[in-house]
């Protein structure tokens, strides 16, 4: 059990590895939004269970990519004042408004890498990694 | 926006004052001889031509919105319309640049197209991005612009003035500011093919034109090609909303002027972490909001006036 999940952790961790390297571009944007380093978000997490949570702060995604299993439910919270929403560019999934305090859950079922930004502020930036 | 509290020890009443001297909310344009100008709410009209072409720009209601920094955005959307009413040179019509509601929500909607019916003039609308969050627009143009095609965008003649109403908050999905798509853009060049250079035109959108502040989509990736047709006219005005404070800039033959809120102020451009609602103390609110006044005059520039709702 206790290699399992090792294995699992280690073959999620080079899938963050590879979803960073393809991200370039991105990492560029959010090199862009001139905030103090202390407050740049993680850039990557590994979740390991079926629900996962990005935070909205500050207008950012935290954390801005993050990998899950295939399965997973992941719930955005907005912790903002201002509404935002999530929209993948090729509509694999897309929110209503999600005011501040309020959140939006959804459930990826196949691997893939899905870009998503807020519909409101294009500024907003995210990645999901299924594996 | 947390940055700009009240009590932030940069927001002293100089901060504010200079703050307010940036905000703007409804404007009044009045277009003479094709150059439009500005008025704030609070303060006295400047005189208008007596056979210009007077009409009024609103933006950014954000009807819905409840929080702190403005709880009761019906009331100052309300003070906006009382003060369109009470123009000393009543407008021939009304634009609405966007943000009509917070969340798109369809009694947001319903709340906002009752007050103005409150409004006697015909009003055109053009989208904010927060009129077409999760449907594409879908409720907005069913309300407010029910006979447009697909697209939204339009344009008509009044007053000598070529009117044009271009969406630029359709494509935040694959764009990192506002834009237009090739599909307006052809429509806008064909639009603007039979009219002499001399005829003034208005064009109204709801993000800038200009790119004010890109790394928070105060921006419009393709406005350079849209500013390809329209710099052959003698008279361009651009009239926007989005960032909740009277910014004007003129290049060439082409003036560009963003307007007050009716709902609550921004911060300037890069001022603070991100964009969003500033608080200000509520009884300097109406300061910071208002309406613009846009006087077209014949062979004079057109005069804008901003009037805050104070």
């Amino acid at each position: 059990m206790r290699s399992f999940v090792a294995r699992r952790a280690l073959a999620a961790a080079a899938g963050v590895l590879l979803a960073l390297g393809a991200a370039g571009a991105f990492a560029e944007q959010q090199a862009t939004q001139q905030q103090p380093a202390a407050q740049q978000p993680a850039p990557q997490q590994v979740a390991a269970t079926n629900e996962a949570e990005i935070s909205i702060q500050s207008f950012q995604f935290v954390p801005a990519i993050l990998t899950v299993k295939a399965g997973t439910a992941v719930t955005w919270i907005n912790r903002d004042e201002e509404p935002h929403n999530v929209v993948s560019p090729d509509r694999v999934f897309r929110s209503k408004a999600i005011d501040g305090g309020e959140k939006f859950t959804t459930v990826f079922d196949k691997p893939g890498t899905y870009n998503y930004i807020c519909a409101v502020h294009p500024h907003m930036r995210g990645k999901i990694v299924v594996e | 926006m947390d940055t700009q509290k009240p009590d932030h020890p940069g927001m002293n009443r100089r901060g504010l004052l200079k703050c307010m001297a940036w905000a703007g909310t409804g404007l009044v344009w009045t277009v003479s001889g094709g150059v439009p100008r500005g008025i704030a709410l609070g303060e006295a009209f400047a005189a208008s031509a007596a056979d210009g072409f007077t009409f009024v720009q609103i933006s950014d209601s954000h009807i819905g919105f409840n929080k702190e920094a403005n709880p009761d955005t019906n009331a100052t959307l309300q003070a906006a319309i009382d003060r369109i009413g009470k123009l000393p040179k009543p407008p021939a019509m009304v634009l609405h640049t966007g943000d009509v509601t917070h969340l798109s929500k369809p009694e947001e909607f319903d709340t906002a197209a009752q007050l103005l019916k409150g409004v006697k003039q015909d009003i055109h609308y053009v989208p904010g991005e927060h009129d077409v969050i999760g449907d594409d627009g879908k409720q907005f143009f069913e309300r407010f612009a029910p006979k447009l095609k697909t697209g939204g965008w339009y344009s008509f003649d009044q007053g000598g003035v070529h009117f044009v109403g271009m969406v630029n908050v359709l494509t935040f999905e694959t764009a990192k500011a506002g834009g237009f798509g090739a599909e307006q853009l052809e429509w806008l060049e064909k639009d603007l093919k039979g009219l002499t250079a001399s005829t003034p035109v208005v064009v109204f959108t709801h993000v800038p034109m200009w790119p004010i502040y890109p790394q928070w989509g105060w921006a419009t990736e393709d406005a350079p090609q849209a500013l390809s047709y329209l710099k052959r006219f003698g008279s361009v005005t651009v009239l926007n909303g989005h960032i909740h404070q009277v910014v004007q800039k003129v290049e060439g033959n082409v003036t560009y002027q963003t307007a007050f809120s009716t709902a609550f102020p921004q911060p300037k451009a890069g001022e603070g972490p991100a964009p969003g609602p500033m608080k200000v103390p509520p009884d300097q609110l109406r300061s910071v909001l208002g309406i613009r006044e846009i006087d077209i005059v014949p062979l004079k520039t057109a005069a804008v006036t901003d009037v805050t709702l104070a």
